[in-house]
């Protein structure tokens, strides 16, 4: 009994700062893309435009429902519920702190801590690719269905790198669970997974795919408005185009979160335990600020990276993926099979 | 307690279904889909009694029918593509080129 | 709590395949069927066997369902017309069968199955366990089916093959 309100605790908090976050993304995007394309950015609307998602929030909700002529309503109209949720199911195995106790009880800060973790969160990353198949399948015009399979082809086949970086950090880890991946890289930063096995290559592998799952730049060609209009979500407008937008803001978070959790300590501080402060709030409140930090940091990242790079061509992204990073992701877990043979650099 | 009999009923209802839409539709992707019905009732048999005999056996042959499945999917799925672009449909009623 | 869970499932499995088998449009099937292999993954998981559950959804709902979903779209499959006008007699005698088969594998199952599971054992269900079983006693299974893998993936790719003309 007790133990269904602490989850149900944990899901509220985890859900309503997932929430947040997206709204506070909206606004990063915005002005971080100002500041690199040198120009403003909002600024109207309160303090340095803080309350333009709140504006955009008001602007979707009045928006006028539309649903185009011949398009297959049940479908229409689940595609962004069915993306939305598998995007937030994906958050529930990632450990955002460390155990702490709370009123005398022992509370770990991971909403789902099960054994076989990291496949819940690949899992339900492979659920997403239904709502962009449907999107762009059910609004009956071209350039969504162009664009829905397009992108899904995109995300299937993206699937494969990542899925072959996380086997290698899982490799070394021997474990899947998510907190026990964390716990292994405790003490300082050259502790996580980051320089294990081969330095860097696993982390890179995964970040690109990742970006390629989450149909951000480089890799959105199926949503750039001169190729697509805008791929499989042309024809919505209103809360249901806002659906598809928190789904890929909470799809970048997870993403994100994933990779700091396999491969740069999830919630650990990255110095020497003898330099941590004593396990107590003060502590945990510690680790919990670098994980959330940490993950703020890639958001930035990401839209960094948009307004940096110039996208790919459809073509040119599959023969990346296909040609490019699946050989090397092959590589990285033969190379790292070997080093976890041989005991070099894999230190548990 | 969850009743092990109960979880076979589900196994052989979802077989039956499945055999019911074999022998119903006319589509063939449909009829490969109903196929794959019938292996996951088959899979939940397995992980039913793996439970009851409490070991890993039968989870590693649901593991094996799973990859069966799927290089049995893309294999039909290649044949039915192929299948199309030779006579224009799928209708299995249509495609009876051995009848005399 | 266990309980509730497995009815629900089950019941939403057995729903999504009537689904599956009634419905005209394929791509209502097709969804149906990944909703079934989910609450199928679910059932797994309801039974202690975590691995095999989540693979399932990875395997066959992540990556089967896509591929018949995209093999759909790509030959623009339109709703599946009837066959002859079905009669009366057709549209009772399938239900029916199929209910009757339905009891009659019930029916086997139900005399010759222990009415409890027993306790599961520590580590039953997990990657782990298993992997090692995988990996010792069913190593050249596990050998021959990489083997089919790459046989069927040849085999797909070649059949699928447009003619160079």
């Amino acid at each position: 009994m007790i133990d269904a309100a602490i989850s149900f605790a944990k899901i509220f908090v985890v859900f309503n700062a997932l929430m947040l976050c997206v709204s506070i993304m909206t606004w990063v995007e915005r002005r971080v893309s100002a500041i690199i394309q040198f120009r403003w950015g909002p600024n109207r609307v309160g303090p340095f435009g803080l309350l333009q998602p709140i504006a955009d929030g008001i602007k979707f909700i009045q928006k006028e429902d539309i649903i185009p002529a011949e398009a297959h309503k049940l479908f229409y109209l689940l595609a962004p519920a069915l993306s939305v949720i598998p995007a937030l199911c994906a958050f529930a195995v990632i450990p955002f702190g460390p155990e702490v106790t709370i009123l005398g009880r022992k509370v770990s800060l991971v909403i789902l801590d099960l054994d076989g973790g990291l496949l819940w969160a690949f899992a339900a990353t492979a659920l997403g690719v239904y709502a962009v198949v449907l999107a762009g399948w059910s609004s009956n015009s071209k350039f969504s269905l162009m664009g829905g399979l397009r992108s899904s082809a995109q995300m299937i086949s993206y699937e494969l790198p990542l899925a072959l970086s996380i086997v290698a950090v899982v490799l070394i880890s021997g474990t899947l669970r998510p907190s026990e991946i964390v716990a292994q890289q405790a003490g300082l930063f050259t502790h996580w997974n980051f320089f294990k096995g081969v330095p860097f290559l696993g982390f890179l592998l995964f970040t690109i795919a990742g970006y390629a799952e989450t149909n951000r730049t480089p890799f959105d060609l199926p949503e750039a408005e001169g190729e697509l209009v805008a791929g499989y979500h042309t024809e919505y407008s209103g809360m249901r185009f806002a659906a598809f937008f928190m789904a890929e803001y909470i799809n970048m978070m997870t993403s994100s979160a994933l990779g700091i959790t396999l491969f740069l300590g999830g919630w650990q501080l990255g110095i020497p335990e003898s330099w941590q402060p004593a396990p107590g709030w003060g502590l945990w409140t510690l680790q919990i600020l670098a994980f959330v930090g940490k993950l703020a940091f890639f958001q930035f990242l990401y839209v960094w990276v948009r307004w940096t790079v110039p996208r790919l061509r459809y073509d040119q992204l599959m023969n990346l993926g296909w040609k490019g990073l699946f050989p090397l992701s092959l590589a990285n877990l033969a190379a790292t099979a070997c080093l976890v043979a041989w005991n070099l650099n894999v230190t548990r | 307690m969850i009743d092990p009999r109960l979880v076979l009923l589900v196994s052989a209802a979802l077989f039956a279904i499945g055999v019911a839409g074999v022998l119903t539709r006319r589509g063939a992707i449909t009829i490969l889909m109903c196929v794959e019905l019938m292996l996951n009732a088959g899979n939940l048999a397995f992980i039913a009694f793996a439970r009851l005999f409490d070991g890993p056996e039968a989870q590693i042959y649901v593991f094996f029918v799973m990859t069966l499945a799927a290089a049995e999917a893309a294999a039909g799925l290649a044949i039915v593509i192929a299948l199309f672009r030779l006579r224009g449909t799928t209708d299995v009623d249509e495609i009876n080129l051995l009848k005399w | 709590m266990e309980q509730i869970a497995f009815f629900v499932l089950a019941l939403l499995s057995i729903a999504s395949a009537l689904v599956v088998v009634t419905n005209r449009n394929p791509i209502t099937s097709a969804v149906a069927l990944a909703f079934n292999l989910v609450s199928i993954a679910g059932l797994y998981m309801v039974l202690d066997a975590q691995f095999i559950g989540l693979l399932q959804v990875i395997v066959y709902a992540g990556a089967i369902m896509v591929l018949i979903l995209f093999v759909i779209m790509l030959l623009n499959l339109r709703e599946e017309a009837q066959a002859h006008p079905v009669g009366t007699f057709q549209r009772v005698l399938a239900p029916v069968a199929t209910v009757l088969f339905a009891v009659a594998i019930g029916r086997g199952v139900w005399l010759s199955t222990p009415p409890v599971f027993p306790a599961a054992s520590a580590g039953y269900g997990t990657a782990s366990s298993v992997g090692r079983e995988l990996f010792t006693t069913f190593y050249y299974p596990f050998e021959a089916i990489s083997l089919l893998l790459v046989v069927a993936m040849v085999g797909a790719v070649l059949l699928a093959k447009k003619k160079l003309s």
